[in-house]
């Protein structure tokens, strides 16, 4: 690896004014698992590091006054998958988070760098998205919210600007008539990046079956991972039967922009968004 | 580009360190190239073996992904921190004893996440052996010898 400058700054602030000095190069680094790899393997050549692991607070799950639950972006997936104000909340946020990557990587890996890598693959984005939480940025000019699935804009790419940081994010309030989970389809259970990952959120009507509504979110089908709207439109307002159930699977296949690659073939990926869509589809029906 | 020096202080079993090491030095080549703590071995050097594992702050991570930086001022526990050649850690002893050490190039990750796990979990089933050792790949046993020398080694603490 090739020389930089490091900082290690204590405040949100001089991090960013740090950041904001250069135009290209600059990468913060959390956990240094996905940006140490890149840089062992040629992809990027850092000038400038910013560590942001001496900034105070920006580790800590949080509960909102208004019920919801902001997770600091420095947050590490072992904290994630051992908070019991995620657990109690969001399981598949804290099921996920326990079971990506290994022990030892999961101590450093943060939420922050799995959301700002930007991997189309990456796993926190799907439940995350399927809930609607938002992510909080700062920088030169403040803070700003963007909707966690309006936030990447291809592989490796956000709408984080120059000097901006993702400071957390913010997952609404757990909502009582609700259902999630996230099933994640690798090779192996451990140590392995996801072919496809499917996150289905549906809420039903009290005390019945039909889906009041749903969100179905794919991960590693397309340059980021995106919203099935189509999917979700066909089993909305409706009780959640089989049929509609299995229309939804051919939907979410329809929306799924898959690439072949080491992983899968584009094909198989569709074939598996069909599959996964109503496998989870059935799994919220049946935990309901 | 500069090649300008760091000033580092670790605090590497029990022991500290200054030092002053380039940016992009990782922890684990600190460890085994500036002080000679050959034990942590690299494997992949990017977070995909386990051979590195070390402790940081008491928690098992992957040395070959955190930058020497970062550690400053941590406290770091590397396989020399268990025992020694004349009184091995039961850890140890029961890797030797039972068979799981065989080229023993992943022997000191997997102790040290086998360490790690015993301190949080002092009584683990199998099953919680194996998921806590997946990070740690191994070529030669096959990992039953290592589940059985884990396993044995808790029993022997529990004592
Ligand atoms: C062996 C191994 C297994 C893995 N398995 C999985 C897996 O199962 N699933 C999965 O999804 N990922 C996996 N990963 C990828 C990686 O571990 C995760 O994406 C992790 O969450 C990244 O977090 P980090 O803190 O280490 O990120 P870093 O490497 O520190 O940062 C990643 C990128 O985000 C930027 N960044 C970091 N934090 C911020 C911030 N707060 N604001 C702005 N930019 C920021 C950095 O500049 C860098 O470009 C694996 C990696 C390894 C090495
Ligand atoms: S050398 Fe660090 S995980 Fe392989
Ligand atoms: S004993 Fe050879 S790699 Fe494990």
């Amino acid at each position: 690896m090739k020389p930089f400058e490091y900082y290690a700054p204590e405040t949100l602030e001089a991090a960013v004014e740090i950041m904001a000095r250069y135009e290209e190069g600059v990468y913060p680094v959390a956990g240094g698992t996905d940006l140490i790899p890149k840089m062992r393997y040629g992809q990027i050549q850092p000038k400038v590091v910013v560590n942001l692991k001496r900034i105070p607070g920006l580790a800590e799950i949080v509960p909102q006054d208004d019920g919801s639950l902001k997770i600091g972006a420095l947050a590490t997936l072992t904290q994630v998958a051992s908070s019991p104000k995620v657990r109690e909340r969001y399981l598949m946020v804290a099921q996920i988070a326990g079971k990506m990557a290994s022990v030892p990587v999961r101590n450093l890996a943060t939420v922050g760098g799995n959301l700002c890598n930007a991997a189309p693959s990456a796993d926190l984005a799907p439940p995350l998205i399927a809930l609607d939480a938002e992510a909080v940025i700062f920088g030169p000019q403040g803070e700003r919210r963007v909707p966690l699935e309006a936030f990447f804009t291809g592989p490796g790419q956000t709408v984080l600007g120059r000097g901006e940081l993702l400071t957390a994010v913010v997952v609404p309030p757990p909502d009582p008539q609700a259902r999630g989970t996230y099933i994640k389809h690798a090779h192996r259970e451990a140590l392995d990046i996801a072919i496809v990952g499917v996150a289905a959120w549906v809420r039903f009507e009290e005390g019945g079956s039909v889906c009041e509504d749903a969100h179905i979110v794919l991960g590693a089908v397309a340059p980021t991972p995106i919203r099935a709207r189509e999917a979700e439109a066909a089993i909305r307002g409706a009780p959640l039967t089989e049929e509609r159930i299995a229309e939804a699977g051919r939907l979410a296949a329809e929306a799924a922009r898959p690439i072949d690659d080491v992983r899968g073939s584009a094909w198989y990926r569709r074939e598996m968004v069909a599959v996964l869509t109503r496998r989870a589809l059935f799994s919220v029906t049946i935990s309901q | 580009m500069n090649a300008k020096k760091y000033p580092l202080r670790l605090h590497v079993n029990g022991e500290t360190y200054e030092l002053e090491v380039k940016p992009q030095r990782t922890l684990l080549e600190v460890l085994r190239n500036e002080l000679e703590l050959t034990g942590t071995n690299e494997g992949c050097a990017t977070g995909d073996c386990g051979a590195c594992t070390v402790l940081l702050d008491g928690v098992p991570v992957t040395s070959c992904l955190v930058f020497a930086l970062d550690a400053h001022e941590r406290q770091i526990t590397t396989i020399e921190g268990l025992g020694t050649t004349e009184a091995l850690h039961p850890l140890q002893r029961a890797f030797v004893e039972r068979g799981a050490i065989q080229c023993g190039y992943c022997t000191p990750g997997l102790i040290m996440s086998a360490y790690a796990l015993l301190q949080q979990n002092p009584q683990p089933t199998e099953a919680e052996v194996r998921h806590f050792i997946a990070g740690n790949l191994c070529r030669c046993t096959g990992y039953t010898k290592v589940v059985e020398a884990v396993l044995a080694a808790a029993e022997v603490s529990e004592q």
